[in-house]
């Protein structure tokens, strides 16, 4: 891992929100939603990070700061040397080859009066407009073959297409200006299972094709196990464990994680029936007013007095790093 | 580069729906809209009517401002030539009536054109920008709207005379507000929408996404909207007309027409009822045909 | 005797693109205190099936076939009889906890109201029965959030108080309709223990409908499996897990990433879901099938019964996968 190069480190980011509370004059100051609250991650060349976490981790924001969508109120995001956060727009957009999106909602993240065609070509044209127009439909009919469409399909509308079809047009999309990084934001979650397999799969193909390296953000712990090679496991905007991907599955640390992975239910009935869950008491925290110290103690198994008052770091190492008070990192 | 086994079935899968072109939503819409009758027929009319009032006039013996001193304000005469009758000062009705026509149809549909270039350009410049600009904009917007514009118009007026270009600017005062309000309201809704956030991912300028991805998408509603527009851009023009605020004589409209109309209405029915006849058809075609764009346009299918 | 017997259910749409036949000859039985497992992918007519159950279909739709609760039809009956069954006999609990509920009721008077409708209670007994619901279903200070509005709750709580509502008048069947779908999944793990507990508690039937093979597996006695309408597989929960009977249950079962195996490349289905205004002539899954044969494609295959009391539409022989499995 270490002598792989090094591509995105970002470093202690945080996004916060101000918004009006509603039982306020004009006047009053504006609430802080912390969305993002501080986190740290390394992603090497080639590999894949998955970011896990339910409604509410930040996870989607965290995305979007990185790729720029999102202001960050701090922190930084180096990419190849270069912090992110401190450029001018122009140099920004210039960031856009490299770095690459893919959306929730597979329909939604495109335009339903162009036909895809003309979507898959946009980023070409807007930072190549010298490139004439055969030259342009050949490369987009190429990409096409590359994730499973049928080339002959580029004059069709969106809404012609199945979800899972559509999600492969954004991975065109997205792929068109050979990106050295992707951020997938929940790219499977609006999909029937069987064509999330297909689009997992597509992904891992063109990873080890294109040398890509992929930010896989999901709530779905299992398809994350699939894909990634290293894990971030997020809770109410903070990094509560990270790791490569044998240790948080085999020796998971954190009671959340612990918690999220016996949550999952495993489709078979044997299994899924003798085994123990461990059931969060409560509700998710407001981000607006997190609680103090460690932000999980109130749904904690094992919060003792001491993580209220002391908000703990992240203990470990690269391989296996872990954010709370009572739990040491082996 | 050869292809996966799943991708070769997917791929093979397709063959059997080899069709190049694809059929785009506003494809989809135009089918749904001819299929329905009241607004192909409103369509219809529509187009009889303005046909009619370009090319009618032309086909009358008699102009529009000349009495014909043998018939004065006669009833409706077709060996005479005065389909429609003649008014009190002898002017053949029928020439009057398309004459009107074609102002009161310029006026609404040029109206409703300036009402929509410039509420669509205000409207999707405040969406889109948002922020302080965007709070600015919409206040100065409600302040429009307190204005009084009959005060307006009469001020216009009684500065500057009857002159046509006066109403146009008068009412395109006055009708650009709401589809402002609507252009707004959609670009703040198009705005939170994947595809726009995928279209800065992609390197595209603010510029290039408002034209290519927040105008088309926005408009449907325009459409439907303006076709809504007119009817009113019509009225308010016949009300200025009614209370001699309109087109000077001896030009005409429908409301001027309407206003002469109702003066003789007890001795020269005829008078008021084919401007009126005419007027209550075209707007009741605008309504159909709006209803008929918006159910053509719904998003709710998609 | 059973609870509910549905037989040769069709429910068929008139579009204006064509007919489209949701669900197609659909047959089961739920006997008391027993839960079925509905299970599909998008375009199986999982959810239909449950709407035409209750009587809750769009107006374009035409129901056909027979389903007996209590050996009374249920089917195509006027609303005012269906009222009676409806919360009384059979309830539901639908997918979106967030537009379940009406936002400006309070949710006191939301329960109060099941209660005060079909049991003709006074409204202190239906207070105090809503309060003991509610903490049945396990929300802390039950009268304090009898007051409250659905926003102040959140998704999982929600969830929770439609249970609460659908089980207020002690209903044999309760059909739930993607219950945990839009909600996290350790709050799916919540609800989905309330649900095991309630089923022990009440003796409720239940209909689980889900595309979610794990809740199945966690929860359920018997199940289905749809595809474009139609019933692929029906029977045990083991007998489904362990030893599938139909090529589109065996590729739902490999497709599905699993968090205890290990595995670099996830097994897909090829193809898309179908489209029901085009499916192809014989059996609607040929075009996916990794078992597809020549009289798939001209002949649907018959729902056959197999192994006491299983069932399935397929041509391919049951032997030759049970050899296929040994092997």
């Amino acid at each position: 891992m270490s002598d792989k190069k090094l591509l995105l480190e970002v470093d202690a980011l945080k996004v916060h929100f101000k918004i009006k509370s509603d039982k306020s004059w004009p006047w009053s100051p504006a609430l802080n939603l912390k969305a993002v609250d501080g986190v740290s991650i390394k992603l090497y060349e080639g590999e894949t990070l998955g970011v896990v976490g339910e409604s509410g981790c930040g996870k989607s924001t965290f995305a979007r700061a990185i790729i720029g969508l999102v202001p960050a109120t701090d922190g930084t995001v180096v990419w190849l040397g270069q912090d992110l956060t401190k450029l001018p727009a122009r140099e920004l957009r210039e960031k856009r080859k490299e770095i690459q999106m893919i959306f929730q909602d597979p329909l939604a993240s495109l335009n339903p009066r162009m036909t895809i065609g003309d979507i898959i070509a946009e980023p070409l044209q807007t930072f190549y407009p010298e490139l004439g127009k055969v030259e342009v439909m050949d490369r987009v009919k190429a990409i096409m073959m590359k994730v499973g469409l049928l080339p002959n399909l580029i004059n069709r509308y969106p809404h012609e297409f199945s979800g899972g079809q559509c999600q492969r047009i954004g991975i065109a999309r997205a792929l068109i200006l050979e990106p050295k990084m992707i951020i997938c934001d929940e790219p499977v979650s609006a999909l029937d299972v069987s064509i999330q397999a297909q689009v997992v799969n597509l992904l891992k193909e063109l990873q080890t094709e294109m040398g890509l390296s992929l930010v896989f953000i999901a709530h779905d712990l299992s398809v994350v196990k699939h894909i990634s090679d290293r894990v971030l496991v997020m809770y109410l905007g903070n990094a509560v464990e990270l790791g490569t991907r044998k240790a948080i599955y085999s020796n998971p640390l954190h009671p959340y994680t612990k918690a999220l992975m016996s949550a999952v239910p495993i489709p078979d009935p044997e299994l899924e029936r003798s085994k123990t869950i461990q059931i969060l008491e409560g509700d998710l925290p407001s981000p607006i007013n997190p609680p103090s110290g460690c932000v999980f103690r109130t749904r904690c198994p094992i919060a003792g007095p001491e993580c209220a008052k002391t908000r703990p770091g992240i203990t470990g190492n690269d391989d296996h790093a872990v954010s709370c008070l009572k739990v040491a990192a082996v | 580069m050869v292809l996966s086994k799943p991708k070769q079935q997917a791929v093979s899968s397709f063959a059997s729906e080899l069709e190049i072109k694809g059929r785009s939503l506003w494809q989809d819409a135009a089918r749904r809209f001819f299929k329905n009758r009241a607004a192909l027929a409103s369509l219809i009319i529509l187009s009889c009517i303005t046909l009619l009032v370009i090319l009618g006039p032309l086909l009358s013996a008699y102009a529009f401002d000349e009495p014909d001193w043998a018939s004065m304000h006669s009833a409706p005469d077709f060996a005479a030539g005065h389909y429609f009758g003649t008014d009190s000062l002898g002017r053949d009705l029928f020439v009057r009536t398309l004459m009107g026509g074609r102002i009161s149809l310029m006026v609404g549909i040029l109206g409703a054109l300036v009402a929509v270039v410039i509420g669509t350009l205000y409207g999707a410049a405040a969406g889109f920008i948002g922020g302080r600009l965007d709070r600015v904009m919409m206040r100065t917007l409600e302040i429009l709207y307190a204005f009084p514009f009959m005060f307006f118009v009469i001020m216009l007026v009684t500065f500057f005379g009857r002159n046509l270009w006066l109403i146009f600017i008068a009412i395109g005062a006055v009708s650009w507000l709401d589809m402002a309000r609507i252009v707004r309201g959609q670009t703040l809704s198009l705005k939170s929408k994947e595809f726009i956030e995928a279209a800065h991912v992609c390197g595209v300028s603010q510029w290039k996404i408002i034209t290519r991805h927040i105008v088309p998408n926005v408009l449907g509603i325009v459409v439907v909207y303006s076709t809504l527009l007119v009817p009113g851009m019509v009225l308010f023009e016949s009300f200025l007309s009614f209370l001699g605020l309109g087109v000077q004589e001896p030009m005409t409209s429908w409301g001027a027409l309407l206003d002469e109309g109702s003066k003789s209405m007890e001795v020269a029915l005829w008078h008021l009822l084919f401007p009126a006849g005419f007027m209550v058809v075209t707007l009741f075609c605008f309504n159909f045909l709006g209803d008929g764009l918006r159910d053509a346009l719904d998003p709710k299918d998609r | 005797m059973s609870l509910l017997v549905v037989n040769d259910l069709r429910v068929e749409f008139k579009t204006p693109e064509g007919n489209v036949v949701a669900v197609n000859d659909l047959n089961f039985s739920l006997d008391a205190a027993e839960t079925l497992g509905i299970v599909g992918e998008s375009g199986s007519g999982k959810s239909q099936t449950a709407f035409a159950l209750m009587g809750l279909l769009a107006k374009n739709g035409i129901i056909t076939g027979s389903a007996k609760f209590e050996d009374k039809e249920i089917l195509n009956l006027p609303v005012k009889e269906l009222n009676r069954i409806r919360a009384e006999k059979i309830s539901m609990i639908f997918q979106d906890p967030m537009t379940s509920l009406n936002p400006y009721m309070k949710v006191g008077t939301q329960l109060m109201e099941v209660l005060l409708l079909h049991k003709g209670m006074s409204k202190a007994d239906a207070y105090a029965a809503s309060v003991r619901m509610l903490d049945a279903v396990k929300i802390p200070e039950a009268r304090k959030r009898m007051d409250m509005y659905p926003h102040e709750f959140s998704g999982g709580m929600r969830q929770r108080v439609m249970i609460a509502m659908a089980l207020l008048c002690n209903p044999k069947l309760l059909i739930a309709d993607e219950p945990t779908t839009a909600l996290d999944v350790t709050v799916q793990a919540q609800i989905m223990t309330l649900l095991n507990e309630l089923k022990r508690d009440f003796n409720t039937a239940i209909i689980m409908i889900t595309h979610d093979l794990g809740v199945i597996a966690g929860l359920c006695d018997k199940v289905l499996v749809m595809y474009a309408g139609r019933t692929m597989e029906y029977g045990k929960v083991n007998d489904i897990f362990y030893r599938p009977s139909h090529p589109y249950t065996e590729g739902l079962l490999k497709a599905i990433p699993r968090l205890d195996t290990e595995g670099e490349v996830l097994a897909t289905i090829p193809g898309n879901p179908p489209n029901l205004l085009r499916l192809p002539k014989g059996c609607p899954f040929q075009e996916r099938c990794h078992r597809v044969s020549d009289i798939c494609r001209t002949t649907a295959p018959e729902l056959t019964g197999f192994h006491d009391g299983r069932l399935r539409a397929c041509h391919w022989d049951w032997e030759e996968i049970e050899q296929g499995r040994e092997a």
